[in-house]
């Protein structure tokens, strides 16, 4: 049984005004998860309503209008404030210093400066919510951006501010990765939680910028009519188009990249074996980083670009399969004849295999051009993408959270409880999105307010499956919040897992370690470890 | 081991924190050229588009005012360089002196600027629909002067914010901050007004000349 160390970062110092100007990467990124988790709740609540309109094809609950601006809401939230901080952000903030046997990252006050921005430009989105709303889609595509009369100014500023915020996180992480690895911590022992974060943040601070000058643009061009994006002025409303991807599709991989470095350590630490090909899976991450760059033009195949151009961005689109495969097939093999064990987080890992892989390989139907033509705009893409988002990077999301919850807070969760959500969570989430794919493939578009008759029963089974979804996602608000009062205490390492951040107490004390901090093993060096010592 | 008034804790040692802050304004300078890639991206696509329109635009605008701000910006570019090298030779007055003149000639362009933006304000030569300028017969001259106003525009907003930040280090230096020891955001501001004056160094032939 393990002890709940006393004397931890949540405790010390205490006061309102500890927490405000901390500059500790622990708390930090514990405000950023209350500030995620929040906008989790917001945006799943707005897909249940979103959901039971589409129960039957008809007006059901909201007006048409209004079923717009909530399907851009749903979409925005989910993206800009959720999905992308939520594992570099948040998680990572906790736990890269940790990893690498740091004091804190880097830069600590520019830390602290991205969480307010993140704040602040949360704010300027969801006062666009209050100023009537937006009805583009998070995508903003001109020329409708440009001339709708909806919010869009407070939403795209929202944005660019967000933008900023990430960018923050992305030049920190780069820096905290190649200046404060502890001694003898060489960059092939680093955990590869740590190349996703390394990966992400490359994105993070090569893509960005060109989303926030494309949204800067966008906002003059609705308040100044400067005719960059308008065919009527000379312009050209597919330019938008192609910033707007060039951004938006690297901004997948920072969502999914992070989250495979969790896969990789939930599934040694739960096989309690060696990563099988560390290297592959460290280069494959840097090598979808790079990838992810040169495929935008396949989210345009049906704007009138040029079929050549089309076919280039097809070919390198299929390429992205490769890395993705070799991690894969790694974690595959790294479960292998290992001591595998099913706690909570481990069933999000497998989860994660079985979810990602359909996410990726209906990527493949949308990768090329014939089929995309069919398919493109349907609910096809919608499933497809939540495959990849929720059944992706959510999943490896939750699983982060209930492996390190017990480092965070000291405490454990009720492991029953969590086993039974994360089943709910599976079965409500295929549910939902299964349906989806049949119902884009028969042609059903996406954003529409209503449908025809003979697309009504996969629907209902999808809104039943949203509903099963939420029933799991509501009993893991409820155990995570009670084991913060009576959760067994969890010990330095309730997981028997070799990574650094658990050689330290739990909950973490405010100096992270030792001063006489020792690299004695790898993150999955298990069978070096275990032929010394019983865990 | 002694322990430096400026070293943060969670440093090991200054060659640390120095090699620390300086990889973290290298990716900073690195967002801001790829922020305004995506503007020069936007430029080369019109300007492939409407070639003549963007020759005889470009003629309304002012070579000598353009060359007298491009003079200025690179001899700013040398006084910032040697602020920093006064610093590393324990030379606090010189270093102030020097950016000091840094900021008057950052002003200089800027006055200047002022004067270029004010005649084309006044001729109507201006971005998008506010371009009532009659004397270029191609099609779409706004958007030559869009970009012309965007792009100088985010870099004068650059150039003001470096005033902000040199006239920080300048009242830090005062008060005895800095010294051979421990001058890192002398330099980092250094680097910040050097890829300011970089980016207008690509500003000035691509909008003054075109040939």
């Amino acid at each position: 049984m393990g002890t709940y160390s006393e004397r931890n970062y949540l405790n010390t110092p205490t006061g309102i005004k500890s927490w405000l100007f901390t500059l500790d990467h622990k708390r930090i990124g514990l405000m950023y998860l209350f500030a995620i988790m929040t906008f989790l709740f917001v945006g799943g609540m707005i897909a249940l309503v979103i959901r039971l309109e589409l129960l039957n094809p008809g007006p059901d609950i909201v007006a048409a209008d209004i079923y717009n601006r909530l399907f851009t809401l749903h979409g925005a939230i989910m993206i800009f404030l959720f999905i992308i901080p939520s594992i570099p952000a948040a998680l990572g903030n906790i736990l890269l210093p940790l990893m690498i046997g740091a004091k804190d990252v880097a830069l600590p006050r520019l830390n602290l400066l991205s969480w307010y921005v993140f704040v602040a430009g949360a704010c300027i989105a969801m006062y666009s919510i209050i100023s009537g709303g937006v009805d583009t889609g998070w995508t903003f595509y001109t020329p409708y951006s440009s001339t709708t009369d909806s919010a869009v100014i407070s939403m795209t500023f929202g944005a660019f501010v967000l933008g900023f915020s990430s960018i923050f996180t992305g030049i920190n992480f780069i820096v905290t990765v190649h200046k404060l690895r502890m001694p003898g911590m060489t960059w092939f022992k680093m955990p590869l939680m740590v190349w996703g974060l390394y990966a992400t943040a490359v994105i993070q601070i090569l893509a960005t910028p060109v989303l926030a000058i494309t949204l800067v643009l966008l906002i003059l061009e609705r308040t100044w009519s400067i005719g960059i994006f308008d065919p009527m002025m000379g312009g050209d409303p597919v330019l938008f188009q192609h910033f707007f991807w060039f951004y938006s599709h690297p901004a997948v991989y920072i969502m999914i990249l992070p989250g495979m470095g969790i896969i990789s350590e939930l599934i040694t630490t739960f096989s309690k074996k060696k990563i099988f090909g560390y290297k592959a899976i460290a280069f494959s991450s840097l090598g979808i980083a790079f990838l992810s760059f040169m495929v935008w033009g396949h989210h345009m195949f049906t704007s009138g670009q040029s079929e050549f151009s089309s076919m280039i961005f097809s070919v390198i689109t299929f390429l992205v399969g490769i890395p993705s495969g070799i991690k894969i097939f790694n974690w595959l093999a790294t479960m292998y004849k290992g001591r595998i064990t099913f706690e909570t987080p481990m069933l999000y890992a497998l989860i994660f295999l079985f979810t990602f892989s359909i996410g990726g390989l209906t990527g493949m139907f949308l990768g090329s051009i014939a089929t995309d033509i069919h398919l493109h705009d349907t609910y096809f893409v919608v499933a497809h993408f939540h495959y990849v988002m929720m059944g992706g990077t959510v999943m490896a999301f939750l699983g982060g959270l209930h492996y390190w919850w017990p480092k965070i807070w000291g405490r454990m969760y009720n492991e029953t409880h969590g086993r039974i959500s994360a089943i709910l969570v599976f079965v409500g989430f295929n549910m939902t999105f299964i349906p989806q794919f049949i119902l884009g493939s028969q042609g059903m578009p996406r954003r529409y307010y209503m449908y025809v008759e003979r697309f009504h029963t996969l629907n209902i089974v999808s809104t039943v499956g949203s509903w099963i979804l939420a029933a799991g996602f509501f009993l893991m608000l409820y155990y995570l919040v009670i084991s913060l009062f009576n959760g067994k205490p969890a010990g330095n390492n309730p997981w028997g897992s070799l990574g650094l951040e658990w050689s330290t107490p739990s909950p973490i004390p405010p100096e992270n370690f030792d001063d006489d901090l020792k690299f004695e093993h790898g993150p999955y060096d298990y069978d070096k470890v275990i032929a010394e010592k019983t865990i | 081991m002694s322990h430096p008034a400026h070293l943060q804790h969670h440093f090991s040692d200054s060659e640390q924190q120095y090699e620390s802050s300086k990889l973290g304004m290298w990716l900073f300078l690195l967002t801001e050229v790829l922020m305004f890639g995506g503007l020069f991206c936007a430029y080369a696509i019109f300007r492939a588009w409407h070639p003549e329109m963007f020759y005889h635009a470009h003629k309304m605008l002012d070579v000598t005012m353009g060359t007298i701000n491009t003079v200025a910006l690179i001899t700013s570019s040398l006084t910032v360089a040697l602020a920093i090298y006064s610093i590393q030779n324990n030379r606090q007055k010189d270093t102030v002196r020097y950016l000091t003149i840094t900021i008057l000639l950052a002003v200089v362009f800027l006055v200047i600027k002022y004067f270029e933006y004010a005649h084309k304000i006044h001729l109507g030569q201006l971005p998008g629909k506010f371009y009532t300028y009659g004397g270029i017969e191609e099609a779409n001259p706004h958007l030559f002067f869009s970009m012309y106003f965007i792009m100088t525009g985010l870099h004068g907003i650059h150039v003001l914010g470096g005033i902000a930040v040199i006239s920080w280090v300048i009242v830090r230096t005062k008060r005895g901050e800095f010294s051979s020891d421990y001058y890192t955001p002398v330099e980092m501001v250094g680097l910040f007004w050097h890829l300011v004056d970089l980016i207008w160094i690509f500003l000035f032939p691509l909008f003054y000349l075109i040939g």
